[in-house]
């Protein structure tokens, strides 16, 4: 499994992103990190020239809603729908529904034990 | 026997004697507070002559909106500000700009021109508050602003006291804000202390920050030897431009993280104010006794703090105050209960003010000067700090000095390794955190939810474009245009840019015209991704 770990929009915040990549690196999944202030389109030609599985948004500046929006019609747009979209960060329990209504995968707010997001992927993988 | 290690990977015994201090000179090392090298505090008095100044960190929305939460928290005896911007203003873009769509006025308060600024301070004599800007890649432009409205409020330049952060370095480490490359960035910094020295005496234009390099991950050894290697690069960027260390130094402060591990804290604060002091008497040879004082803001850490049941917050916020307190802070904030949550309310925001305010005045930590000084346990703990950072400026000596080990992002992957460290000891159950791997509550996540949540108001974005667009259309737009050439041509060359920033400002040029009017010449950094 391959996984493209993205920081999209203005927030330079990577604390979170890192750590999750570094967990996932070590359960096995091969981990891209795009760096900071990525827009959406760079986000998308990203995820479709690695091949990735899976694109793990990290926002915690509250564009989420809009900055997941993007992403995910990007991907569909290309022929890409088949990319699942994850998205962590300081997600308001409101807007967990939100992103999962368009098309997010799964997301994992603020204080979600690190395990949790690592048996995600294990169990994607499986 | 249970192992105890600190943060710092600091063995703790379970007792301490005199033995812990052999071989130490206490008039040297420990010495009186207010007399160099400062290990008590640079206050002969402390807190008895003067209170810490408490200093919440706000800004959401319009300019107008917080504008209205400064009064609100001045009114309940909060006295100075600390600014926060939004993030398109951090990143000197326009509030009308695509790559700010969604972003504006959502973790700060939205400027685009001198008007916005303005009207942030309406009402507020800049002669008698004492203002933090917390901006750093666009500081020289938004700190030309805040000296223009003060100028125009007829303050006169002696009686101004701000503090722009304006440490990038510390961006290219944490937090993001970077815009520049990073030598044209430390221009940038260089030409607003410069500026100020010169133009407004009582101004800080510098606030060093281990805060966020802590915040970011890095241990509390790590934060204060990255701060002071900053601050090291900074003097020394400034003497090689030909200031005297007397000039400036006095004008330079600090702004650290503080969480609740008292001992630990207390003892990285007074293992720091001794190195700072020596590093800038002995390497920089400054006379002045105000030029190694290490001035601190002690901002308690949002990281130190809970997710799970929140309300918990408030205990672990007193436990701050304290240690920051017993640290010698000459300025403290702290987070909210609510800060993994939201934008804080103005009930959080008024508890943690509340939070400091009884700690300095019910709980005794004010009384006395550097009241844990004489501990065995403290004063053989600031020994152990301060053989830690040396350590670890060492370190950074190995990845070519701090200036290199940013370029080459070999600071950002020793602090992404720390981080990922920190989250494994918590997984372990090795750093016990109180209802999240100790003592979880059953109903946690029910609890949860009874934090008022900030209603972002989506209309801010179109309020601030259409002010963006009225001053555009009524300012004097061949001034505008002209102000922003001569910025231009005079960033090819090596003068100070703020005289050219003023001109820009003051001719309503918009911030994202006068980031871009600089950008033409100085490119975009670009990120070494590493972690």
């Amino acid at each position: 499994m391959k996984v493209l770990i993205a920081k999209p929009g203005l927030d330079g915040h990577d604390r979170g992103a890192k750590v999750v990549a570094h967990a996932l690196r070590d359960a096995g999944v091969e981990i891209v990190y795009s760096g900071l202030k990525r827009t959406p389109e760079e986000i998308v030609h990203e995820a479709i020239q690695e091949d990735v599985d899976v694109v793990g948004l990290s926002v915690l500046s509250g564009a989420h809603v809009p900055l997941a929006r993007r992403v995910l019609d990007g991907l569909r747009a290309q022929g890409a729908g088949d990319i699942r979209v994850i998205v962590g960060g300081i997600i308001p329990p409101k807007d967990v529904d939100a992103l999962r209504a368009l098309g997010v995968a799964r997301v994992f707010p603020m204080g979600t034990p690190l395990p949790d997001i690592v048996k995600f992927f294990q169990e994607a993988k499986a | 026997m249970r192992d105890v290690r600190l943060h710092a990977d600091i063995p703790v015994k379970p007792v301490y004697g005199p033995e812990d201090l052999a071989g130490r000179d206490p008039a040297r090392d420990i010495g009186q507070p207010g007399e160099y090298p400062f290990t008590r505090g640079i206050h002969r008095h402390m807190y008895r002559d003067r209170l810490w100044t408490m200093r919440q960190y706000i800004g959401f929305g319009t300019p107008a909106e917080t504008n209205a939460r400064f009064k609100y928290l001045m009114a309940h005896g909060q006295d100075a500000l600390n600014v926060a911007f939004d993030l398109p203003t951090q990143l000197g873009l326009d509030s009308d700009d695509p790559r700010a769509d969604g972003e504006v006025g959502r973790v700060g308060m939205a400027i685009d021109t001198l008007a916005d600024m303005e009207e942030a301070f309406a009402g507020i004599p800049l002669d008698r508050v004492s203002v933090s800007l917390t901006i750093n890649g666009m500081a020289a432009p938004i700190t030309a602003m805040y000296y223009a409205v003060a100028e125009k409020q007829g303050a006169a330049p002696e009686r101004v006291v701000t503090t722009p952060q304006n440490d990038i370095l510390k961006e290219f480490v944490a937090r993001g804000t970077w815009i520049y490359p990073v030598d044209p960035s430390l221009r940038l910094v260089g030409d607003l202390i410069e500026f100020s020295a010169m133009r407004y005496p009582r101004s800080n234009p510098v606030s060093v920050c281990g805060y966020h390099i802590r915040e970011a991950g890095c241990t509390t050894a790590q934060e204060m030897a990255y701060g002071l290697a900053i601050a090291a690069a900074y003097i020394d960027m400034m003497v090689k431009r030909g200031m005297a260390v007397d000039d400036f130094a006095p004008r330079v402060s600090f702004n650290f993280t503080c969480w609740g591990k008292i001992f630990e804290e207390t003892a990285k604060f007074r293992a720091g104010r001794r190195l700072y002091a020596r590093m800038v008497r002995e390497r920089f040879g400054a006379t002045n006794p105000k030029s190694c004082m290490f001035r601190s803001l002690i901002g308690g850490g949002g990281s130190a703090f809970t997710v799970q049941e929140p309300e918990n917050n408030i205990v672990r916020g007193a436990y701050i105050a304290l240690a920051a307190a017993l640290s010698g802070a000459q300025t403290m904030a702290l987070p909210t209960y609510d800060e993994a949550y939201t934008i804080p309310s103005a009930k959080a925001q008024l508890i943690a003010l509340r939070t400091m305010q009884i700690c300095a005045e019910e709980s005794g930590a004010a009384d006395t000067a550097d009241p844990l000084a004489g501990s065995y346990y403290v004063e053989a703990l600031t020994n152990q700090m301060e053989e830690k950072i040396l350590e670890e400026l060492a370190a950074v000596e190995r990845m070519g000095g701090i200036v290199e080990a940013v370029k080459t992002g070999a600071l950002q992957a020793e602090v992404a390794r720390q981080a990922y460290l920190f989250e494994q000891k918590l997984v372990s159950g090795e750093i016990p955190k109180v209802g999240v791997n100790t003592h979880v509550g059953e109903r946690a996540a029910e609890a949860d939810r009874e934090v008022e949540l900030y209603a972002f108001d989506p209309s801010v974005a179109a309020t601030q474009v259409a002010k963006l667009a009225k001053i555009r259309g009524e300012r004097d737009e061949r001034a505008a245009q002209a102000a922003l050439r001569r910025l231009t041509d005079e960033a090819r060359g090596t003068a100070n840019l703020m005289p050219a920033i003023m001109e820009a400002v003051k001719a309503y040029a918009t911030l994202g015209e006068i980031c871009q009017a600089m950008k033409t010449v100085f490119g975009e950094h670009k990120e070494p991704v590493k972690w």
